[in-house]
């Protein structure tokens, strides 16, 4: 913490006293009010509400939520929902964002120029407006009785985006190809004493029957007023998710090129001189320094889109804002709603920057080997 | 209004006041009192088909909108000096709750729940309603226990939605919601076939029917499948203001049992009845027990008509929607709508 | 640019060369191309030539083309919201006297104090052109939207905002340690809220804070949330900016004997805040994009008449030619105040010219 000397040495311990003083009376001034009024209209604060059933239903959440589940429940399937959002989107904002980025820094002028023009547009209109707008292509889409079909068993309507999925013939073939996935993400993390070849080899051995296993395909069928069987995409959850998505990449591109524009010209020229090529360059000596570089912003980046997707309630998907919102207006525990609202976003925002500032960390010491 | 203020609040007296002063909109005591003070009966209403909206030119038209008239009749024999306040679906019972209007008459279902855990008080029934739901005739649906795996569009935060809920569990058939702030997007998420079900008040729907491009292409369904008593709430804790509510929606109930309408309550002044002359304030009497004038009732009749005046003219006959009376007929007539005697 | 990328600039020759110069390129630039042949001739059949610029709604159903004709019969409404059609003149002006601000602003020659009066003048008008009163019809301001709403928003979080944000960031530097945690739990808790909890708070909690009784314009409400939020980024802006200034400069200044009040009034702010000034200007563009928010709360800005423009039952569904119009509002707004931010940047600067 910067601890400079300005305005340091001008503050008397009485002003500083008498600010606090003043500070810590309109904070009891402000409860007090808030207090006195529930009481005088005898609502009872208490967050004793969250564990009665919630009553309401809601659609399209990781967590099976059913109307005669708690509030609590609903707050946790809500959460759950804006988490998704939040990871995903990071995840294809970053990879799209690097992408345009790359194309952005390439020589190709009219390469540059669309990139540009994208850039542009996406950093020029509101986030909110996108969403608008992607929400509404959506709904344009045909009806659910006249839906699409690009691709056999696939149906794309104004309720989604609707898939065929495989089930596999047993469970324990997932848990073998997870194991598989394990034990090769986890050759670093892990000691390598438990990643033995003969473990590696039943690991792919299970991988390989699960690959060879038929699975059954849940294939979806119009049904009465829907398709049933197969997975759904809701129009709203991809409303969000393309609109976080194509709105970050423009920042993410944006963050990238100044990255690598900002590695001194020294080094290509160094590198060069070396023989090395453009693309060796690149990959060896420019995005290791342009990397530390992006970390802060991309994490500044991260934490935009994860409260970006509060957004979720001006076009009906249940992230956690929503949900929240809907429990308030229903209970009219607006207090205690806010403040659980206010304390997992503040949560959320510690885990995602501290996550973020630890592999900056990792990064820089890397850099210093 | 208990003024039970401890002493060391008084110490902020000052700053409470400077706070107020930015606020600009500062009331003293009870309702009436800064009613009075401002010579307009702040409104709380919601943007929602028949029940209250703006028409082309602003103004706010529609059965709530009328009894908000009613009150400034009353009040200042004006059904001018009402400030119609917009609120949202999650913002109107804070709005109540906080002063920022003195009543709100928004479409709000009497329920133990919001009387007893918002801190609402509850004035007379308005409107006997109940909730239905809209289908595309092109469904086929012929009653609401057909609508098993449907997409229902409702709006997130209200009894519309609960209901829908318990309907579908007690029937243990399935549905998928649909959920948006605002009735004219879940319109249009309806329309274009985003759901397959539009559930409301019943009331709402043959309106919202009515305007729909082709009216003839959806369906009502005969189910209500819940009852929903619209009132006007006031806060808690504020007998006088409350009862100035309660009567004057009582005394539209009254003029029609007594059948005084808005064209013919001039005649009744020579009214032999002694209970139509306590009524109207020829005799006076009434008034000054809720600090009105003597001829508030006269005032609203005149201005705003009676209980079946009102509702002819935005639901009924006199409607295009030609709604019939139903349980909002008078109990004279069969239905439940009824005032406590004016004596 | 940098001097790999102007080692590449050359004649016609050379820019043709550098499209389809190495297979990669030659295929980057047929891709970019074949997207181009593939989007523009639709786009511009759907915006131009098969569009419907007049009329009633009718003459748009079954139009190939956009539908202009809804913009120009929603217009007014979309621009001024629900304000009173016979004093329409007055949003127009309001918003005009806030753009000719914003404009009067822009050259650094004309940073003087008089601008601050001149803004202090000119946001008092703007509410009274708005609000009316002496003189004027008054205007509840519940009625107010549209673009003069939007600006106001904007002009009047920024203006509130930044010595609410200055001080913060002066708190969070301060060698006390009560200030300090306080202006950074603040800025902090601000700065990881999403704008709509802050909003809601705003709308939903604070009335039920103040003593019964008192009660709080929704507007200004909203435009007290806005303005928190604007504070906690400037703060951090400006805290970023004064870490940058020299030591020296502030050690000069105290070793001539001046008191630290002065040193930090006279020659660390001053240097500081110019050093601001870039990034406060996107912060700027940011913020008014920001205020779209406001339409979760029920208040009427821009996008949200634009909205309730495209739900009105006798025009449904013309969001495309809804939000391409108000999109171009925004993006002419927001791509000029940006390349104003890049020339400010350059001329403020010119050592860190390229």
């Amino acid at each position: 913490m910067t601890t400079g000397r300005t305005g340091g040495a001008a503050q008397e311990p009485l002003v500083s006293a008498v600010g606090f003083l003043c500070m810590a009376a309109l904070v009891w001034w402000l409860a007090r009010n808030t207090l006195d009024n529930l009481d005088r209209q005898g609502i009872a604060l208490g967050f004793g509400f969250l564990g009665r059933p919630a009553g309401f239903a809601l659609d399209d959440t990781l967590l099976a939520f059913e109307p005669a589940h708690s509030y609590a429940r609903a707050i946790l399937a809500g959460l759950l929902n804006t988490v998704a959002v939040a990871v995903l989107g990071c995840v294809l904002a970053g990879v799209l964002g690097f992408l345009l980025g790359a194309l952005r820094l390439s020589d190709n002028p009219i390469v540059e120029a669309l990139v540009r023009a994208y850039v542009e547009l996406m950093r020029n209109t509101p986030l909110l407006l996108q969403l608008l707008f992607w929400s509404a292509v959506i709904h344009a889409l045909p009806p659910v009785r006249a839906a699409a079909e690009p691709l056999p068993g696939v149906f794309l309507s104004n309720r989604g985006l609707v898939l065929p999925y495989p089930v596999p013939g047993a469970a324990p073939l997932w848990a073998g190809g997870l194991l598989l996935v394990l034990l090769l993400a986890g050759r670093r993390v892990l000691p390598a004493r438990l990643v033995t070849p003969a473990r590696l080899l039943a690991a792919a051995g299970f991988a390989a029957a699960l690959a060879l296993a038929p699975p059954e395909w849940r294939v979806p069928r119009l049904k009465g007023f829907n398709f049933v069987g197969g997975a759904t995409v809701s129009p709203e959850f991809t409303a969000l998710l393309a609109g976080l998505v194509l709105h970050h990449a423009a920042g993410v591109s944006e963050i990238v090129r100044g990255a690598v524009l900002g590695v001194p010209a020294g080094q290509w020229e160094a590198a060069q001189a070396l023989g090395l090529t453009r693309a060796r360059t690149l990959h060896l000596v420019v995005l290791p320094q342009a990397l530390r570089a992006m970390v802060p912003l991309l994490a500044s980046t991260a934490l935009n889109l994860t409260k970006g997707s509060s957004l979720a309630v001006a076009i009906g998907f249940p992230d956690v804002v929503s949900v929240l919102g809907t429990i308030g207006s229903q209970t009219g525990q607006e207090i205690e709603v806010m403040a659980l609202l206010a304390g997992l976003f503040l949560a959320l925002n510690l885990a995602t920057s501290s996550a973020l500032n630890a592999y900056n960390a990792r990064l820089l010491r890397r850099g210093e080997r | 209004m208990p003024d039970r203020k401890p002493v060391s609040l008084r110490l902020l007296a000052p700053f409470a006041a400077a706070l107020a002063l930015i606020a600009g909109t500062a009331q003293a005591g009870p309702t009436l009192d800064a009613v009075k003070a401002r010579s307009t009966v702040k409104c709380g209403v919601l943007n929602s088909p028949g029940g209250s909206a703006p028409d082309a030119n602003g103004e706010w038209r529609g059965f709530n909108a009328d009894f908000c008239r009613a009150i400034a009749a009353a009040l200042f024999n004006d059904p001018r000096k009402v400030e119609f306040v917009a609120t949202t679906r999650q913002q109107r019972f804070t709005a109540i709750q906080s002063g920022e209007v003195d009543v709100l008459i928004a479409g709000v279902t009497q329920t133990v729940t919001r009387a007893l855990q918002l801190g609402l008080h509850f004035g007379p029934i308005v409107l006997h309603d109940g909730q239905g739901f809209l289908v595309p005739k092109a469904l086929k649906v012929a009653k609401a226990t057909e609508l098993d795996g449907a997409t229902v569009c409702t709006m997130p935060g209200t009894t519309t939605e609960l209901n829908v809920t318990d309907f579908f569990r007690l029937n243990k058939i399935s549905y998928k919601p649909v959920v948006a702030e605002e009735f004219r997007e879940v319109l249009a998420a309806f329309t274009a076939g985003r759901c397959d079900v539009l559930t409301q008040d019943a009331s709402a729907l043959a309106i919202t029917r009515s305007q729909l491009p082709k009216p003839d292409d959806y369906v009502l369904l005969p189910e209500r499948i819940s009852k929903e008593p619209i009132a006007p709430a006031v806060r808690f804790g504020d007998d006088q203001w409350q009862e100035i509510v309660n009567w004057t929606i009582w005394a539209t109930i009254q003029a029609e049992e007594f059948g005084i309408a808005r064209d013919t309550v001039d005649g009744f002044a020579g009214s032999p009845d002694p209970s139509v002359r306590r009524f109207l304030g020829i005799d006076p009497g009434i008034g000054e027990a809720i600090r009105l004038d003597p001829r508030w009732a006269y005032n609203i009749v005149k201005a705003v008509g009676n209980y079946g005046e009102i509702f002819e003219r935005n639901y009924g006959k006199d409607s295009p929607l030609k709604f019939a009376r139903g349980p909002n007929e008078l109990v004279q007539r069969g239905g439940l709508i009824v005032s406590p005697p004016f004596r | 640019m940098t001097a790999v990328r102007l080692a590449h600039l050359g004649g016609g020759r050379a820019w043709l060369r550098r499209c389809v110069g190495t297979p990669l390129n030659a295929a980057l630039t047929a891709a970019a191309l074949g997207l181009l042949a593939l989007a523009l001739p639709p786009l511009l059949r759907w915006a131009v030539l098969d569009a419907v610029w007049s009329g009633p709604p009718s003459a748009c159903r079954g139009a190939a083309g956009a539908c202009w004709a809804f913009i120009a019969a929603k217009l007014r409404f979309i621009l001024v919201g629900l304000y009173p059609p016979a004093a329409a003149w007055r949003a127009v002006a309001a918003a005009g006297l806030l753009g000719g601000l914003v404009l009067l602003s822009a050259h650094p020659r004309l940073w003087r104090p008089w601008l601050l009066g001149a803004w202090a003048a000119g946001l008092a008008a703007t509410l009274w052109l708005l609000g009316g009163g002496g003189g004027l019809e008054p205007v509840a301001s519940r009625l107010w939207g549209g673009l003069p709403l939007t600006l106001l928003l904007t002009a009047g979080g920024l203006v509130a905002g930044f010595p609410l944000g200055v001080a913060l960031a002066l708190a969070r530097r301060s060698r006390r340690r009560t200030p300090r945690l306080l202006a950074t739990v603040v800025i902090e808790t601000v700065r990881g809220l999403p704008l709509i909890v802050i909003l809601y708070v705003a709308s939903l909690v604070f009335p039920l804070m103040l003593p019964g009784g008192i009660s709080v314009d929704k507007l200004l409400r909203a435009g007290a949330g806005m303005t928190l939020f604007a504070a906690a980024y400037i703060a951090e802006a400006v805290r970023a900016a004064l870490q940058a200034v020299p030591r020296g400069q502030a050690e000069a200044a105290l070793s001539l004997g001046l008191r630290p009040t002065l040193v930090l009034l006279l020659v660390v702010l001053p240097q500081g805040l110019k050093m601001a000034i870039p990034s406060l200007v996107t912060i700027a563009i940011g913020f008014f994009q920001d205020t779209s928010l406001v339409a979760v709360i029920g208040v009427f800005d821009l996008l949200n008449t634009t909205r309730a423009a495209t739900l009105d039952s006798e025009w449904l569904g013309f969001h495309d030619e809804a939000y391409s119009f108000v999109a171009a509002v925004y993006f002419v707004v927001c791509a000029a105040a940006s390349h104003y931010g890049l020339w400010l940047e350059r001329r403020l600067n010119p050592e860190r010219r390229r």
